[in-house]
């Protein structure tokens, strides 16, 4: 009998195998090779010579001038901001907007509300490629939303409302891609909230504002938190939206990494800015495990 | 075989089967969407050869898989530009292709060229060009120069469209510019970021696809654009009722030719070989052009091609028009036109 707990805990070791496995060949074996290829030295055509090299990391941060000398140069760095920028706005948009869509599924009544998800989730049947093209139809030139002024002639043929090839263009690509994923997950949490709080509030006296900043924004903050972090994360690496969207003007991450494994056949600088990339979401998922604590200490009360 | 038995080549198979000098397989490696099924078709018939194809979509990419030691393939086609590299690294055979009886099809033009002077590894396959193509209709004129894209007037600022990677782009550049391609000169490369950065306020989009659509709905005035693929957006917007027309600015065009070769791995060498011999034939390499929608290098393939690709100005290039093909650069070069791409996108 003693040792049955130690049979527990062989038994949970190997119940845990398989996901361990799978962790271990499809994520740490290629983070491993990324990193590893980073700090190699470029083949001119493609591929690594076997040497090691930090010239990845440093060309992030500067430039190689003529005489070999180094000079700090912004241009990695400048686009590294402008993907995260992007990657917020994106997110904040999605939280603006899908916010308010989980809150009303979650006041429906209960059968109604696996309708409304599934129409939520109909678009991720479509690839995400098709759904982008559908955009410029919409935002382009003579598109759906240019014709009504044309007809109207508040528009002149030669003339072009520009929604289109601009950043505008892009946050609404990105916050059209990813905003299921804000929604489900803060529905989720306001599906599980106990709306008597809602109405205990409003009985004390408290104003709408209140309730919504004291009570449900708290109680929903999980959700909330997990929403922005699944929109943020596959927003800093986006090429998709930006390219077709936004006419590829600007280079963001993702295009940069795609343009170095390609064109310029640099693989060494292309894993050195997947693992940057990389780093930005271990800090938000750090702040995120930080933030989701805080919020168990607040259910306790 | 059992499972693409829904596919084109069961019916070949069965008719080959039943052939007595049925033998033997052939494996390609193509480019996607550049075999003809019509074509393949006919080989098979006439060799009892069985061909499986496989495709890839940059040449990066196979020489990537070639590097890294693919197997299985007996033809692969590889760019002018790439050429070069696969003989120096000895990924591929030597053929002999001067010494087959097809090769007397192939035009002067295409035969002995820079990246295969003595025609020993490669046939000459389709080639194209990169330029410009522009709406005459809402342009006013006929384009001239690289200027007009470059520098553009006033009326055609905000509706250039750029492709997407630096390759031709900064060779026009460097034609505009009157430099010599992959250019090692610091200062001659400043100036061409220069030229590009000069550009960018004027340019709605830096993108390789899509410019018909950008073209015949007007969102675009001029844009970077190839021959084929101008061929195919001509013909749509004359539907609609537009004018597109790929122009050949005094400057020239960008050229880029592909050639056939046999990977150093290839299993089946004789069964490569006949395909060689096969392509370079009028009929063969004119059902494959109108497949494609490129031009070819045999002498009278033009009588088995469309009509309308026949005629196409973009695949026949005027006499007067110069094509300056383009080379791989060295690392060197190369990591001048990435940091200037960079420096202009960033």
């Amino acid at each position: 009998m003693a040792n049955l707990p130690e049979n527990a805990a062989l038994r949970r070791t190997l119940a845990l195998g398989p996901a361990l496995a799978i962790i271990g060949i499809f994520m740490l074996i290629p983070v491993i090779i990324m990193a590893s290829y980073s700090f190699l030295e470029a083949k001119s055509f493609g591929g690594v010579n076997w040497v090691f090299s930090g010239d990845a990391y440093v060309q992030l941060f500067y430039e190689r001038m003529l005489d070999d000398s180094l000079r700090l140069s912004p241009g990695y760095l400048i686009i590294i901001g402008r993907s995260v920028a992007l990657a917020l706005v994106a997110m904040v948009c999605c939280l603006l907007v899908g916010f308010p869509v989980a809150w009303f599924i979650a006041r429906q009544p209960l059968r109604q509300r696996n309708m409304w998800i599934l129409l939520i989730t109909i678009p991720f049947w479509t690839n995400q490629l098709v759904r982008t093209f559908a955009w410029i139809i919409i935002l382009g030139r003579n598109g759906v939303i240019e014709v009504p002024f044309r007809w109207t002639g508040l528009l002149a043929p030669e003339q072009t409302l520009g929604l289109m090839y601009s950043n505008f263009a892009i946050t609404v690509g990105l916050t059209y891609t990813f905003i299921p994923l804000m929604v489900l997950p803060i529905y989720a949490s306001l599906e599980k909230l106990d709306f008597s709080l809602v109405e205990a509030g409003a009985d004390l006296y408290s104003s709408r504002w209140e309730t919504f900043s004291n009570i449900i924004i708290p109680l929903s903050k999980p959700g909330i938190i997990a929403g922005c972090l699944l929109v943020f994360i596959p927003s800093l690496g986006a090429f998709i939206q930006p390219d077709l969207l936004g006419g590829g003007k600007n280079l963001m991450l993702g295009t940069l990494v795609q343009f170095q494994f390609s064109t310029a056949r640099n693989w060494p600088f292309g894993s050195a800015i997947a693992m940057i990339l990389l780093a930005f979401v271990v800090v938000f998922l750090m702040l995120y495990a930080r933030a989701s604590r805080g919020s168990k200490s607040l259910e306790v009360h | 075989m059992k499972i693409k038995s829904m596919l084109w080549t069961t019916v070949t198979l069965t008719f080959a089967a039943g052939m007595a000098f049925a033998e033997g397989k052939l494996n390609i490696y193509n480019w996607t969407d550049y075999t003809s099924p019509e074509m393949i078709e006919k080989f098979e018939k006439e060799t009892g050869i069985e061909v499986t194809l496989d495709t890839y979509d940059s040449n990066e990419t196979l020489l990537a898989k070639m590097q890294a030691g693919a197997t299985g393939y007996d033809i692969i086609v590889p760019s002018h530009n790439f050429i070069p590299i696969y003989i120096a690294e000895g990924l591929v055979q030597e053929v002999d292709v001067a010494a087959m009886p097809n090769f007397q099809n192939v035009k002067e033009r295409w035969r002995n060229p820079e990246w295969d002077p003595e025609q020993k590894y490669s046939v000459p396959f389709h080639w194209g060009s990169a330029s410009v193509a522009y709406r005459p209709d809402l342009y006013g004129k006929k384009l001239e120069s690289y200027g007009e894209f470059f520098e553009p007037a006033e009326e055609v600022r905000g509706r250039i469209s750029v492709f997407k990677t630096p390759e031709e782009i900064v060779n026009h550049a460097h034609l505009y510019l009157g430099q010599k391609f992959c250019n090692e000169d610091p200062a001659e490369m400043q100036k061409v970021q220069d030229l590009l950065l000069a550009q960018k306020p004027y340019v709605m989009a830096y993108s390789s696809e899509g410019m018909n659509d950008r073209l015949i709905n007007g969102d675009a005035i001029i844009s970077n654009h190839w021959n084929g693929y101008a061929y195919k957006g001509r013909l749509l917007a004359e539907e609609a009722g537009k004018e597109l027309v790929y122009a050949y600015p005094k400057e020239g065009v960008i050229g880029w030719a592909d050639g056939l070769m046999i990977p150093k791995s290839a299993e089946n060498v004789e069964n490569a070989k006949i395909f060689m011999n096969f392509i370079m034939d009028p009929e063969n390499m004119g059902i494959q052009s109108n497949f494609a929608g490129y031009g070819g290098p045999i002498e009278g393939q033009e009588a088995f091609m469309d009509e309308s690709l026949r005629n196409a100005p973009e695949i026949n290039i005027p006499d007067d028009a110069t094509v300056v093909f383009s080379f791989a650069c060295n690392a060197d070069a190369q990591s001048l036109i990435d940091r200037v791409w960079t420096n202009v996108l960033r």
